[in-house]
């Protein structure tokens, strides 16, 4: 038996090109010990689900800068649990307008995460949701 | 329903699912795979091997296509793809980038696309890729793709498991005494030269053609660590083509250039393997090394039940300390404490 690892989906939906941030992320991620599957610009939320399910993850981690994430997020977790993965935890980062942050939350994501995050303060939230999934 | 009945009913969570606990060694991927193994055995299992950089992705990812594609390929067939990353050795963290590349596969349901990290293996495959070949081969997935991590001379585990390798080499990247060396080039069934529309791809493939006349195509052997095998018993060679000649092809995975050529060559290496009986060959020499490294592995495992860490550590420490010798210390552990 070895250590589960933590892994985890980092992807851009929609269409703006700007994955500086998401790339931070993932390499912060990646030197917390976690396995990052890096998916790359412009992915529907298709495309996103399908990777989350064949990848097994345990969080997916959304970087959107173009303002649509509140078409994109509610399409997401929807296609989650239509593949029965409702136990992946979602966070998301970017530019997301403070007014939009509850409702994000209350539709089920984890974390929301805004410019001047510090990176161990999203690792530490990552590790204490996917270990409460854990549990369940 | 067990995990391995959901697989072999073609549930893609399921497989995913198995895929994490064969890769965390679980007892349910144990189980599972226990359940699975006369499933398998089916798949053409293709390795993609070859430098950082050299497009091995991009091609996978266009190799994918042509088998997805009924005009290029006959009936199209299930394809799987494993790609492999290297794990950190500071923090055991990784970044898979393979799918970056993979992207036009998306939405099929015929492929099924899973990274992994090598945790901390050597070889350019992670200790748990054969296994979730394994996996993959009992849920119907015909033809297996296995990128390695970005080798550079002597990862060549690939060749072990794969009954077709693909060794990718780009223009720019060494000379022709780079190309004698042993290791990486010798285990190719197929060369592929990709990137074929940048300056100096003239100059790769002569040095790759050289390298491959100074062999005589007779002494080809089937690669097992540290032994040689007959491929086959030469007087018995009587009917031209018995012997596979490696190929060189040219390609731009970005493009798409060359990979029908390419697949029509990976479909006649597997042709050639089945006539030839060298498919059964690899077969067995593959079950061999894999029941070796399971009985290193578990022998190693049931030992380190039966002596106290403390008695290690006590060992450990005078050999630090230079009051025994490493050979003396495996002696002194293995004769369960005595001299």
């Amino acid at each position: 038996m070895v250590e589960k690892k933590i892994r985890v989906l980092i992807a851009k939906p929609g269409l703006d090109g700007h994955d500086r941030g998401a790339k931070v992320v993932a390499r912060a991620l990646r030197d917390a010990g976690m396995e990052v599957i890096y998916t790359g610009l412009r992915q529907t939320p298709e495309m996103i689900a399908e990777a989350a399910l064949q990848e097994d993850v345990d969080a997916v981690g959304l970087s959107i800068l173009s303002g649509a994430h509140m078409a994109l997020v509610p399409r997401i977790l929807e296609l989650l649990r239509g593949n029965q993965q409702e136990h992946v935890k979602v966070f998301i980062g970017g530019i997301i307008p403070n007014e939009d942050v509850p409702q994000m939350l209350k539709m089920g994501v984890t974390g929301v995460y805004g410019p001047g995050t510090i990176t161990d303060q999203i690792i530490a939230d990552i590790r204490r949701a996917v270990s409460s999934a854990a549990v369940q | 329903m067990s995990l391995a009945e959901a697989v072999l009913a073609g549930s893609r969570l399921a497989l995913a699912r198995l895929l994490t606990h064969i890769e965390s060694d679980t007892t349910e991927g144990r189980a599972a795979l226990v359940e699975l193994f006369a499933h398998t055995g089916r798949a053409h299992l293709v390795g993609v091997t070859g430098a950082p950089g050299t497009g091995k992705s991009s091609l996978v990812n266009h190799l994918a296509l042509h088998f997805r594609t009924q005009s290029t390929a006959g009936v199209p067939r299930r394809v799987g793809i494993i790609a492999v990353d290297p794990s950190s050795p500071f923090t055991g963290g990784a970044i898979l980038g393979d799918r970056v590349r993979m992207r036009d596969l998306s939405g099929d349901s015929g492929v099924f696309i899973r990274s992994m990290a090598s945790r901390g293996s050597l070889g350019g495959l992670a200790n748990a890729t054969s296994g979730m070949v394994q996996a993959m081969d009992a849920a119907g997935f015909e033809l297996i793709l296995i990128e390695t991590v970005g080798a550079g001379q002597a990862e060549v585990d690939i060749a072990r498991l794969a009954h077709t390798t693909l060794v990718v080499e780009a223009p720019g990247l060494g000379d022709e005494i780079q190309a004698i060396k042993a290791g990486i080039l010798e285990i190719a069934d197929i060369l592929v030269v990709n990137k074929a529309d940048r300056p100096g791809v003239e100059n790769t493939e002569r040095a790759l053609r050289s390298m491959l006349q100074l062999a005589h195509p007779s002494q080809r052997r089937v690669w097992h660590p540290g032994q040689a095998h007959p491929l086959l018993d030469e007087a018995a060679v009587t009917v031209e083509g018995e012997i596979w000649l490696t190929p060189i092809l040219r390609s731009v995975a970005t493009e798409g250039t060359g990979i029908t050529e390419l697949g029509m060559e990976i479909d006649r290496h597997r042709n050639h393997l089945l006539a030839s009986g060298e498919w059964q060959l690899r077969e067995r020499l593959r079950l061999e090394a894999e029941l070796d490294a399971l009985l290193q592995t578990t022998l190693v495992s049931r030992w380190r039940q039966t002596i106290s860490p403390n008695e290690y550590r006590q060992v450990l420490n005078n050999l630090v300390e230079r009051r025994i010798s490493p050979w003396k210390a495996v002696e002194y552990l293995l004769n369960g404490g005595q001299t």
